[in-house]
C-alpha cells in the first residue's frame, strides 16, 4: 500500500506540474463548449425553429419548451407546404407541423430530428409511430399530455453537446494520460527502474490508473461546474447517476490507454494508435452531431464504442432525466467494456 | 572469502548473437568489483542478468549460494547505464518515492548526506547536471540499505571533476562494507576502485584477477622511452639488461633492472634528452588482451 500511495503521489503530482498538459485538459474542454454555445446560439437561446402551417395553436408540450421558436405560415396549400419543407430539408427548419392535416415532418439529417421526435413522444399519444412523417393522432395537443417529462428549460446545442465534449476529454486524457506516458516511461527507462525495486507491475499499473481516475474525474467536475455556471445545463437527472456512469467510463477508458500500452516501445507508434482508436469515437459515438439516420450499421457498430454509451448515457440522464434504471444497459456496457480491456492489458503488460 | 554473488555458466544469445557465452565467477563479500570491456563486450547484458532483469537463456546466478528469488530486489541496490528520472518531481520527492518501495530504506538524511544532495534537494529531475544526476542515481541504489550494488558504467560522460567526486562516493559505500560490483570502460577508475577485476570481450571473461596481479602476470618491469636515441644502440643490444624496440621513432627499453640499464645506457653515451618511464596499467593490460583494432 505504501508503494501505491508513494506512486500515486508521484503521477499525480507530475500532471499537476505537467503545465502543458493541464491547460490541455481544462482549457480544451471549456473552449469548445463556449465556442458551441456562442456559435449556435444564433443571438437567441431557442435551439429548434419549428414552422406551424394551418390554423390552431402549436401541440402544448412544444409550446412551453423555451428553446423553440415557432413560425407561422398561415397558408397550408400545396405550394406553399412544399414550400416550407424545402426550408427544412436545408436544415432552416427543424420541424413543420402541418395543423391541418395532421402531420409532422422531420429531416432526418439534421442533428435535432430525434429529439423533437421525442418532445413530441413525451407528451403525445404513444401510438405515434416511428418514421420520418407521420400522421398526428387527433388534434395536435389533445392527447397525453399528463406524462410530459421535459420541463420549460431550453434546450440548446450547447446542453446537447457538453456531454460528447466533456466525453471526449475524458477520453483524451485517459488515453493519453494512462497510454502515452507508460509508453515514454518504457523508452527512457523509468519503467526499467522501477522494475528494479520490489514494486510489482500490478501496483505501478493500478496506481497509474487510481492517479488518472481522481484527475480525469477532478478536471471533468471542474470543466462541468465551470461552463455550467456560465451556461447553466438543462439536467433533468440525478447528478448521482451521472457522475456513476462517467466513474465508470473513465475506468474503461484507463484500460484502453493500458492495453495500448502494454508492450509498445515507442511513442510515435503510441500516438499513431491513440489516434486510430480515438477519431472514430469522435465520429461514431455521437460527439457533435448526431448519428440518427445514419446507415444502421454504423450505429450498430458504434455501440462497440465505450465513447458512444457514454455520451448517449450522460445526455439521457441530462436531458431526459434518465434515473439508474433507464442507463443500466449503458453503464453495464461500459464497466463489462472496462474488465475487458483492464484484464487484456494485464494480461500482456512487460515492464520492457 | 565467500562469494555474495556467483554466476555459473551465464550465457545469453540475441537471434543469431551470443551477447553472454558462457561466463562464470564470483563476487566476494565486501570487495569492489570491476567488469571491464570494450563496448558491446557483454558488460551490461551479463550485470542485468546478475540484477534479475534479464533472463539467462543458459547458466544460473546465485546470491549467496541461493537462486535468486522474490526479495533479492529487496537486498541489492541498482544504477543503471542510462536511466531516465521521473519527470516533474524533485530531488527529495524522488527520493522518498523510492524510499516508499523498500521495507528497510535508509534514512534519507542519511543518504543525502552521503550523496552530497543537499544543495540540489529541492531541484526538479529535469534540470540536474550529469554528475548531479549521477548522484541522485547512487542515491537510489543505496536508499534500500543494500547489501549488493550494481553500477553499471557511473561515470561514463562526466567532466573529470565529477568522476573524481564520484569516486570518494563509491569508496564510502564500500567502506560501509557494501559489495560493490562494477562496469567500466575506464581503467584509471577501475585501478583505483576495484580490489577485483574481470576483463570481458565478445561475451567471454579473458583474465580475472586483482589489478595488481594481473599487471604482475603479463608486464614485467617498466618501459623507458627515449625519443632522442640513437638507433646503433640497437646493435649493442645484447649488452643492455634490457628488452629493446622501435615505436613511432623512439627507443623503448622494457627492463626490471632500471639501475642498471640507466648505468649502461651512459656508458654507451645514448642520448637521454626527454627520456619517460611508464609503467604498465590496467588500459596496456586491456589493450594488449582484447587488441587495439577499432572496434566496427
Amino acid at each position: 500500500m505504501r508503494k501505491f500511495i508513494a506512486l500515486f503521489n508521484a503521477r499525480t503530482m507530475e500532471f499537476l506540474r505537467d503545465r502543458g498538459a493541464l491547460f490541455w485538459n481544462i482549457l480544451f474542454p471549456v473552449v469548445l463548449v463556449v465556442g458551441f454555445a456562442f456559435v449556435f446560439s444564433n443571438g437567441d437561446d431557442s435551439l429548434f425553429t419549428v414552422g406551424l402551417l394551418g390554423d390552431g395553436d402549436a401541440p402544448e408540450s412544444l409550446r412551453e419548451l423555451a428553446g423553440i421558436e415557432f413560425v407561422r405560415y398561415s397558408n397550408s396549400d400545396d405550394a406553399q407546404l412544399e414550400a416550407v419543407t424545402t426550408r427544412l430539408r436545408q436544415h432552416q427548419l427543424d420541424m413543420v407541423i402541418d395543423l391541418d392535416r395532421a402531420e409532422y415532418y422531420l429531416n432526418s439529417e439534421a442533428p435535432g430530428a430525434e429529439m423533437l421526435r421525442r418532445l413530441l413522444h413525451t407528451a403525445h399519444d404513444p401510438s405515434l409511430s416511428e418514421a420520418g412523417a407521420v400522421g398526428v393522432a387527433g388534434a395536435p395537443g389533445a392527447a397525453g399530455f399528463q406524462e410530459r417529462r421535459i420541463t420549460g428549460a431550453a434546450i440548446r446545442y450547447v446542453d446537447w453537446v457538453v456531454p460528447g465534449v466533456i466525453g471526449m476529454n475524458m477520453m483524451f486524457s485517459c488515453l493519453f494520460g494512462v497510454g502515452y506516458v507508460i509508453v515514454r516511461y518504457r523508452k527512457n527507462g523509468v519503467l526499467k527502474r522501477l522494475k528494479a525495486t520490489p514494486v510489482s507491475a500490478f501496483v505501478f499499473v493500478s496506481a497509474q490508473g487510481a492517479s488518472r481516475l481522481v484527475i480525469v474525474l477532478v478536471t471533468s467536475v471542474f470543466v462541468f461546474a465551470g461552463t455550467n455556471a456560465v451556461f447553466r445545463f438543462t439536467m433533468n437527472g440525478s447528478y448521482g447517476t451521472l457522475l456513476l456512469l462517467t466513474v465508470v467510463a473513465i475506468i474503461c477508458m484507463i484500460g484502453i490507454g493500458l492495453l495500448l500500452a502494454g508492450r509498445l516501445k515507442n511513442e510515435e507508434l503510441a500516438d499513431g494508435l491513440i489516434n486510430l482508436v480515438t477519431f472514430p469515437m469522435i465520429i461514431l459515438s455521437g460527439v457533435f452531431f448526431s448519428l440518427e439516420g445514419s446507415p444502421e450499421v454504423l450505429q450498430r457498430a458504434s455501440l462497440a464504442l465505450p465513447l458512444t454509451h457514454y455520451v448517449s448515457g450522460a445526455r439521457a440522464v441530462m436531458l431526459e432525466g434518465a434515473g439508474l434504471g433507464e442507463v443500466l444497459p449503458h453503464t453495464l456496457a461500459l464497466a463489462v467494456m472496462a474488465v475487458v480491456f483492464w484484464l487484456c492489458a494485464a494480461a500482456i503488460f512487460r515492464w520492457e | 572469502m565467500s562469494a555474495i554473488i556467483e554466476v555459473r555458466e551465464l550465457r545469453k544469445r540475441y537471434k543469431d548473437v551470443s551477447a553472454v557465452d558462457g561466463v562464470s565467477f564470483g563476487v566476494p563479500e565486501g570487495v569492489c568489483f570491476g567488469l571491464l570491456g570494450p563496448n558491446g563486450a557483454g558488460k551490461t547484458t551479463t550485470i542485468e542478468i546478475m540484477e534479475g532483469l534479464l533472463d539467462p537463456t543458459a547458466g544460473e546466478v546465485l546470491f549467496r549460494g541461493r537462486p535468486i528469488d522474490r526479495r533479492f530486489k529487496e537486498k541489492v541496490g541498482i544504477q543503471f547505464q542510462h536511466t531516465a528520472l521521473p519527470e516533474f518531481i524533485t530531488v527529495n520527492e524522488t527520493l522518498k518515492l523510492f524510499s516508499a518501495f523498500y521495507p528497510h530504506p535508509r534514512p534519507l538524511n542519511d543518504v543525502v548526506d552521503i550523496c552530497a544532495l543537499e544543495e540540489i534537494i529541492d531541484r526538479d529531475n529535469r534540470k540536474l547536471s550529469g554528475g548531479q544526476r549521477q548522484r541522485l542515481l547512487l542515491a537510489l541504489a543505496i536508499i534500500p540499505q543494500p547489501q549488493l550494488v550494481f553500477l553499471d558504467e557511473p561515470t561514463t560522460g562526466l567532466d573529470p571533476q565529477a568522476r573524481r567526486n564520484f569516486w570518494s562516493l563509491i569508496e564510502r559505500v564500500r567502506s560501509e562494507g557494501t559489495t560493490v560490483m562494477l562496469t567500466t570502460h575506464y581503467m584509471d577508475e577501475a585501478q583505483l576502485l576495484c580490489d577485483q577485476v574481470a576483463i570481458m570481450d565478445h561475451g567471454r571473461i579473458l583474465e580475472i584477477d586483482s589489478p595488481q596481479t594481473l599487471l604482475e602476470r603479463h608486464f614485467e618491469g617498466v618501459v623507458v622511452r627515449l625519443p632522442n636515441a640513437d638507433a646503433g644502440v640497437l646493435h649493442n643490444g645484447a649488452r643492455l639488461p634490457a628488452a629493446t624496440k622501435r615505436n613511432n621513432g623512439a627507443l623503448e627499453l622494457t627492463t626490471t633492472q632500471l639501475d642498471d640499464t640507466f648505468r649502461s645506457l651512459l656508458d654507451l653515451g645514448v642520448n637521454l634528452d626527454g627520456f619517460s618511464i611508464h609503467k604498465p596499467n590496467l588500459e596496456d593490460l586491456f589493450i594488449k588482451l582484447t587488441g587495439s583494432t577499432l572496434r566496427v
